[in-house]
Order: C-alpha cells, then structure tokens, then sequence
C-alpha cells in the first residue's frame, strides 16, 4: 500500500534504498549525509531488507567497495557529501569508466576550506566531468522519486552508467515533509530485475578489469564511454515517463514554472528552485512576467530543451550555488550560455552567485531581485546574493 | 593484432580473453639488450627462474635465447647468470637500431 509519511529528505532517500533492494550498500557517515545511513543500518538491523551493509574506513574505500561489489553483479548504493565525495573522487571516474550501474546520494554540502557543513552545490560541481548521470532534487518527495528512478535508470542494458542523486544539506536532508512512498511491491517491479554489464563472479568467461590501456586504446575507450552518456537522455526520458504513468509525479529533464510568457527566467537547481516559485507567485501577483526553470537532469545536460525554453526570453538570471574560480561564471550559467550559443538575438544572461556555506537565500531576495532587473533592464554578468559587500 | 574502433569494444574496457597479455609486445621498453652467449652457458636457468617477464626461452631443459617480444632489458638475468665466464651480457640497444628499424 502507498503511504504519505513525513520524512527528512535523508530518510526518503534510505525508503527509497530500502525499495529498490540492493545487494551491497556502503556506508562511511559524514554531515549532513549520515542519517540516511543510520536509517539504512536500522532497515538492516530489523531485517527489513536483505543487504550486506559494508562499512568501510574512507569514502575512497567506498566507492572502491562500490566499484567491487558492482563489478561482481551486484546492486549497488551508497551515499556521501562534500570532503567525502571529494576524498573519493579518483574512484568515481573509475566507476563510470567501467560502466558500473552504482546510485549514490551526494547530500550538497560546501567544500572546505574554510570548514563548513551546511548546503551548497560545490561538491556536486566536482562530479561534473566524471562520467555519472547526475539528478538534482527541489524537494524530499523528488529526492525519493529521483533515487528509485535511478536504480532503473543506471542498470538500464543500452545505458549501465552510475547515477548521482543530488538534494540540498539540511535544507532538505533534514527537513521533514510529505513524502508518498511506494507500495514496496510497486517499487519492485518498477525498478525491475537488476542487471549488470558483466560479473567477475562468472567463472565460466572470466575477464579482466580496469587493465592498462595507453595510447593505442584508451582514446577509443573513451569515446565509447562517452556514447554511453550520449544514449542517456533517451533512458532517463523513458524511465521518468513510465514513473509518471504510475505515480502522476514526471518530472522531465527541466521543469517549467511560468516560463512560456515570462521576460525574466529564473534557473536553479535544488531546492532553491522551489523558493523561487514562491517569489514567482508573489511576483505574478504583482504582474510581473517571471518565471523559474528548475533544471532536474545536470548531466547530461539538457542543453536543447533550455534553448527551446529560453531563447525568447528577454532576461536570464541564472541562481549559481557554486563557483567556478577563474570562469567567466558559476558553473550554472556557463552551461546556460553555452545552450544559448548561436541564438539570434540572445537573451541577457545575469549571473548570480548565491548560498554559499549554507547562507539562506528567501524568496523576497529573489523578488527584490526580480524587480531590480526588470525595471532597470539590466542584469549583472557576475552579482551576489546576500552577500556583505 | 589490428586496432579496433571504438565501436567493437567490451563495455567498459574489459578484457575477455584471460591470459592474452602474450599478445602485448612490450619489448621497445628496453634500453640494454641481452645477448646469449652459449658457449659459456653452465644451463643452471638461473636466468629462467629470475626472469621477471618470462623472457627466457628453453628447449629441452636447456636455456636457448631470450623473447625479445617482451623481454624488457632489466638485466637481473646477466647479474644472476653464476658462470665463471658470464653467458649473458647487456648492450646498448641503441648498438641494434639499425636492425631494429629494419625490422
């Protein structure tokens, strides 16, 4: 049976584990991701789910219990944040790399230094060239209904690529709201049978993996792995449309919230995204053409889709939770211009850099804003947001 | 071994066929080169037993000459080789480029 149960964002994503029921989760706690893991541990304990719960002594030794477990057929999932996707990113490109169809929460959290534990979106950043296919959750039910996609979406057999579920430090990892979870049996045969690109545990064709590869291959490893992203949009469109069918909530690779007749678009990502609706409905209240693009699919990105929605806007202010040192922009609106590349007639694009460490963006920021650039009909190619100048 | 395109490759660069290393020629790694000397040859395979890369070939529980395909030149063989008179002796490689090129 359905239920809606209040749950912290961390404990939708430990359902969601539970629903998809993996043969191997890997856990090493770290803030703001930890209780995710302790609700998992407790699925284990009371026998809830039949998983080998592996804790490990670092996020590098994670991902590379991840990447044995998956390369011997196994479901796989894991869940980390900031320095521990950091301490394990020389694993994570090895995990795309080799195809394996592992899902991690990445719970955003800032980078140190300095040191600091609340939301922002520098850590996911890091994970933009590794090869994983990465979500973004505006709120706990999407990030429930991201990760049991993911499952679905990672060992698809055209795609087998790793899946990154991003949602929000505290804001929503900690927070508690409605969330509808799945009848497990639905979840079940939603995510189907597990399947994996190979098994070292198959005696019969043993192989070998992660081998050398040097000058004379490893050009056309990559340009195969790179196809594999290439066939992705194609999988997670299918897969969000079948989880529409079944539970009304598609998504779609970017979500449109009075954009059509808008002159200013808001884009954001997280849940950030659902502040600024807020501030849009106040500002249409007012009769303020604005409007939010909430981008839920970062990699591979929807660059086609957001030309197709913004090219005939007149302003752009693209809401960056991270920086890009020494680019132009934040790494938001550094995809953003380059979907625009080639319009006629481009939009203004503004970038605003905002909510770094955890700082609170409201939604009368974000309409103060709004109002700035429409009435003085510019906006800021690098700005801040509450930030003290 | 001809090269393939990056269509007809396994799934994230697996190697199917275990033990094909054989097929991989490593010996241009080399910078000395060592030449077999068979008359001072005493055939103990001292050589054979410390060869790191198999490089030595034996017939008939005699050592006949080296793999060039994959010997990589580290010369462990001449410095283990017991003889009064060594049988193993490492040259520049570049003394044989000439062959090489040819080759």
């Amino acid at each position: 049976m359905r239920e809606i149960v209040s749950l912290t964002g961390n404990d939708a994503v430990a359902y969601a584990f539970k629903h998809a029921k993996p043969d191997v989760v890997v856990a090493f706690p770290i803030t703001p991701q930890t209780e995710l893991m302790h609700k998992f541990a407790e699925f284990v304990a009371d026998g809830e789910v039949d998983t080998e719960l592996v804790l490990v002594e670092s996020e590098h030794s994670a991902m590379s219990a991840a990447v044995g477990a998956a390369s011997a057929g196994a479901r796989v999932a894991t869940a980390t944040s900031s320095q521990g996707f950091a301490l394990m990113w020389e694993i994570v490109y090895i995990a795309a790399a080799l195809r394996l169809p592992i899902v991690m929460a990445l719970i955003n959290r800032a980078l140190s230094a300095p040191i600091n534990i609340h939301g922002d979106h520098s850590d996911a950043m890091g994970g933009r060239d590794t090869g994983w296919i990465q979500l973004f959750s505006e709120n706990s039910q999407q990030a429930y209904d991201n990760a049991i996609q993911a499952f679905k979406i990672a060992s698809h057999q055209e795609l087998f690529l790793p899946v990154i579920v991003n949602l929000d430090g505290f804001i929503l990892s900690h927070t508690a709201e409605p969330v509808e979870l799945l009848d497990e049996n639905e979840a079940e045969s939603f995510i189907g049978p597990h399947r994996s690109p190979y098994s070292l545990l198959d005696f019969k064709s043993p192989i070998t993996i992660g081998p050398l590869d040097l000058q004379d291959y490893y050009f056309e490893h990559k340009r195969a792995e790179l196809e594999a992203m290439h066939r992705a949009p194609k999988i997670i469109e299918m897969v969000g449309k079948e989880y529409g069918k079944l539970t009304g909530r598609e998504y779609g690779f970017i979500e449109k919230y009075f954009v059509d007749d808008a002159e200013l678009v808001f884009v954001s990502l997280g849940s950030t995204s659902g502040t600024a609706k807020f501030a849009v409905d106040r500002l249409r209240e007012k009769g303020l053409p604005v409007g939010v693009l909430n981008i839920r699919v970062f990699r591979p990105f929807p660059y086609n889709e957001i030309r197709e929605t913004l090219k005939e806007c007149q302003y752009i202010a693209v809401l960056d939770r991270a920086i890009s040192f020494g680019a132009e922009n934040g790494p938001l609106c550094l995809e953003i211009k380059s979907a625009l590349y080639g319009v006629e007639r481009p939009p203004s694009v503004g970038n605003y850099i905002y909510g770094l460490g955890g700082r609170d963006i409201t939604y009368f920021q974000i309409e103060e804003l709004a109002e700035r650039i429409i009435k003085s009909k510019t906006v800021d190619k690098y700005g801040f947001i509450g930030l003290r100048e | 071994m001809s090269e393939k395109s990056w269509k007809e490759l396994a799934i994230g660069g697996i190697i199917t066929e275990a033990g094909n290393s054989e097929k991989y020629i490593v010996g241009g790694w080399r910078t000395f080169r060592p030449i077999f000397i068979p008359e001072n040859c005493i055939h103990c395979l001292f050589c054979w037993i410390y060869c790191p890369d198999s490089a030595i070939m034996v017939k008939g529980g005699k050592m006949v000459g080296f793999d060039y395909d994959h010997c990589k030149g580290c010369g462990i063989c001449a410095y283990e080789c017991p003889a009064k008179k060594k049988a193993i002796e490492m040259k520049f490689e570049e003394e044989f480029a000439k062959e090489v090129c040819e080759k």
